[in-house]
This record gives structure tokens, C-alpha cells and sequence, in this order.
């Protein structure tokens, strides 16, 4: 969703959006729960097939699933370890596919269409809950990842740049003070645009 | 134009004062607002949008008081930060463009034609699916700017549209101001950008020190920065 979302006209990006996401929550909770081998197969070729039919740049989409490949170095083998080959190949083929078929839904879906989702979903609790703010709220949980790696990166160099590379305090205390002023500043500009209106 | 009043404004920050008894009627279309760092002209443009309002006398913006009527003075005032990163609210620039229409009701189509139309008018389109976080300063800032101009305000408010830019960038956005057809206040340090503006206002530590043509109000900033 950071900047994942690849333009299309595949059948995939002119779904509704929540179609899709009634489909992805579907098929983690059947991936999660179901614990047959072929079941697993059959959800991992319907995620490659969608990322073909949508077209999404394969590079993009291998991306996604490196970083889960990191933690499966090292949680495979304990599996192996203690539970046999066949639990930790299901352990590691349900993370990718899952991992896989929610980078397919970002790469194929705009927030500002999960934002529209989002209130549609959250109307029949218009009474208790402004589904507005919680869609707002999505967006700039979403928007602030980058900014705030933004602020790790500037501070850490800082930190090396002054030689205190292994002070927690270096790091902690300026990316909190400079996140606040970021939230802060940011409280302001929803204002000045109407946010709250 | 419409007519920005200050009515004996003063503004305290705890202790400090920030602007002392300030007595302003703006109706210039092109208003520059310069003074040293910490002097309270971010404040007093700030106080336009009615993002803050003055502890003593009153600010009014075509006759509505900011105070009470603040979120009818920002429908008609548009805010563009120093720091265009502050701002951008959401991951792609035609997304972001798009966000300031929610709040006007339009139906899709017509949002979407204002959108195509912003971004075409400030050269973004070949980025509109470009994820924002990831544009040079100089576009950050045009897109700050588009997502403001899309909702057609009468006056714009920018406070050091060009302090974070370099200089090609920063003449790029003194372009896109001086050719905009609505009623702006720009605060800033670089003077370059206050060419052709009718109304000078120059603050030092809260106090109206000079409010004038360009050349003599520039005078007296000058003198007072050596």
C-alpha cells in the first residue's frame, strides 16, 4: 500500500474492493485453518495465477515475500527440529502464500478505494462509529510508515555521523521527539485541508 | 478580494508573546509577510486559516471571525506549509489531490475531472499514480500546492513555500503563486518571492514594524536584520 499499488485494467483491479477483501480474509482464514498439503498447493496457484492475470511487475511482487523468507531461515529448521519436514513445509508454504496474496491485494488496490470500502463496510455501524475517522485513520497509519522510516534513516545517520552508533538513546529520543513534531504538523495540515469538517 | 482583518490581535505561547496588538485590514491580492525566525509571522498567517485563534482581539476573514467560524474561513482559505511532507496525506499523488474534494460532495466523475484537471495544471500527471512519499521536494511541494488549489480557495496562505528547496525548485513554486489568480499571503525569508507583490508587512518579536509598498517595507527589514 506504500507506494505498492501498480496501475491496471486487469480483472483483478476493477473488482470491488470489497469483493476482494471479503476473498483475501476468506482465504487466509481457509489457508490458517485448513491443513491438507493440497489445499495449500490449490491457494498458492490461485495466487500466482492472480498475480499474472493482474499483470503486476514480478519484481514488485517478490519483494513482498523476501523479507518472510528471512524469518523462514531460521524458523524452518526448529520446525524440522521439533515438529518433522511436513509441519514446517506447511508452516513455511501457508506464510508466503498468505504474505503473497495480501501483497496481491495492495498491488492491485488503491486506499483511497479501501477507504470507500471501509465506510460502505462501517454503515450499518454509522450510529457508534464515524466510519470517516476510521478510514482517515487507515490512510495515514498507512501514509506514516514511510515517513517515520524517513525519520529512523535521518537519525541514524545523524547518530553514525557523530559517532554514538551504539546509543539507544541517541536513536530513541530524537525519532520520538521528531515523530511528535511529524504528527503534530500533520494534526495541523488535516486541519488547514478540512479534515475534521 | 477579500478583506482579512486583524482587530487588535495579541497571542501568547505560555509566557511569551507572540504577536502584540496587531491592527491589520488586508485586501491586496499579492501580501508578503517577512520578519526574523521566531518574530510571529507564521503565527499571524496561521491565524488567516484559523488554526490559531488570538488570545485578545479578533481576526475575520470576509467578515467571518476565525474563532467561531473557522471551518467555513478554511473552506474559503487553503494553508500551504513549509514542509510539504507534513501535509501529504495520503501514498499517491492522485490520491492526495483527490482527498481535499472529499469533504465538497462531488459525485465521482466531477472529482475526478477536477483531479486530472490539478494535476495537468501543476504538471503532475505523468506521477498521479506515483506514490508521494517517493517525489523530489520541489514536486512534493507542487503537489502541496495542487491539493490545496483543487479545492479552489480565494486566498491561499503559504508559510515558507520555499525554505526547504533549492533555488530552481523554489523558483518553479514563485511561478506557480505569482500566477495564480486567487488572493495570496506568503511568508517568507526569501525576498526573491515577494516580486510584484502590492502589500509588505514586516514583524519583529510580535510587533507590526512596517506594513508598506515592497521597496520602502523591505527597507526597513533590511535595516533591521544588519
Amino acid at each position: 500500500m506504500i507506494g505498492l499499488y501498480s496501475p491496471g485494467t486487469s480483472v483483478i483491479h476493477r473488482l470491488p474492493v470489497i469483493v476482494k477483501l471479503v476473498g483475501l480474509s476468506g482465504l487466509l482464514i481457509l489457508i490458517g485453518v485448513v491443513d491438507t498439503p493440497w489445499f495449500l498447493f490449490g491457494a498458492a496457484v490461485l495466487v500466482v495465477v492472480g498475480i499474472l492475470v493482474a499483470r503486476v511487475p514480478l519484481p514488485t511482487a517478490l519483494r513482498q515475500i523476501l523479507p518472510v523468507l528471512w524469518i523462514l531461515v531460521l524458523a524452518v529448521p526448529l520446525q524440522i527440529i521439533f515438529t518433522g519436514w511436513l509441519p514446517a513445509l506447511m508452516m513455511g508454504g501457508k506464510l508466503v502464500t498468505s504474505v503473497a496474496c495480501a501483497a496481491l491485494f495492495t498491488m492491485t488496490t488503491q486506499v483511497s478505494a479501501l477507504l470507500d470500502a471501509t465506510r460502505t463496510l462501517l454503515w450499518p455501524l454509522r450510529r457508534w462509529v464515524n466510519a470517516d475517522r476510521i478510514g482517515l485513520l487507515l490512510a495515514l497509519t498507512i501514509r506514516c510508515i514511510p515517513v517515520i522510516a524517513d525519520i529512523v534513516r535521518d537519525v541514524l545517520e545523524a547518530r553514525r555521523a557523530r559517532g554514538a552508533e551504539r546509543s539507544v538513546r541517541a536513536l530513541v529520543v530524537p525519532v520520538v521527539i521528531r515523530s511528535l513534531q511529524t504528527a503534530e504538523e500533520l494534526g495541523e495540515a488535516l486541519i488547514a485541508r478540512g479534515a475534521d469538517d | 478580494m477579500s478583506t482579512i482583518e486583524f482587530t487588535h490581535v495579541t497571542h501568547r505561547f505560555g509566557e511569551r508573546t507572540v504577536l502584540r496588538d496587531i491592527h491589520l485590514t488586508l485586501t491586496e491580492r499579492r501580501i508578503g509577510i517577512v520578519g526574523a525566525n521566531g518574530s510571529g509571522k507564521s503565527t499571524l498567517a496561521r491565524m488567516i486559516n484559523g488554526l490559531v485563534t488570538p488570545d485578545e482581539g479578533s481576526v475575520t476573514v470576509a467578515g467571518l471571525d476565525v474563532a467561531t467560524r473557522g471551518r467555513e474561513v478554511r473552506r474559503q482559505v487553503g494553508f500551504v506549509f513549509t514542509n510539504p511532507d507534513s501535509q501529504i496525506v495520503m501514498p499517491t499523488v492522485r490520491e492526495d489531490i483527490a482527498f481535499t474534494l472529499r469533504r465538497h460532495k462531488l459525485t465521482p466523475a466531477v472529482a475526478a475531472t477536477r483531479v486530472a484537471a490539478t494535476l495537468d495544471r501543476f504538471g503532475l500527471t505523468e506521477y498521479a499514480e506515483h506514490p508521494a512519499h517517493l517525489l523530489s521536494g520541489g514536486q512534493k511541494q507542487l503537489l502541496a500546492l495542487a491539493a490545496i488549489l483543487v479545492a479552489e480557495p480565494q486566498i491561499l496562505v503559504a508559510d515558507e513555500p520555499t525554505t526547504l528547496l533549492d533555488a530552481r525548485n523554489a523558483q518553479q513554486i514563485a511561478e506557480v503563486l505569482t500566477g495564480l489568480d486567487q488572493q495570496i499571503v506568503v511568508v517568507t525569508h526569501q525576498l526573491d518571492l515577494l516580486v510584484g507583490f502590492d502589500r509588505i508587512i514586516v514583524i519583529n518579536e510580535g510587533c507590526l514594524v512596517a506594513d508598506d509598498a515592497p521597496k520602502a517595507a523591505l527597507r526597513t527589514y533590511r535595516s533591521l536584520l544588519s
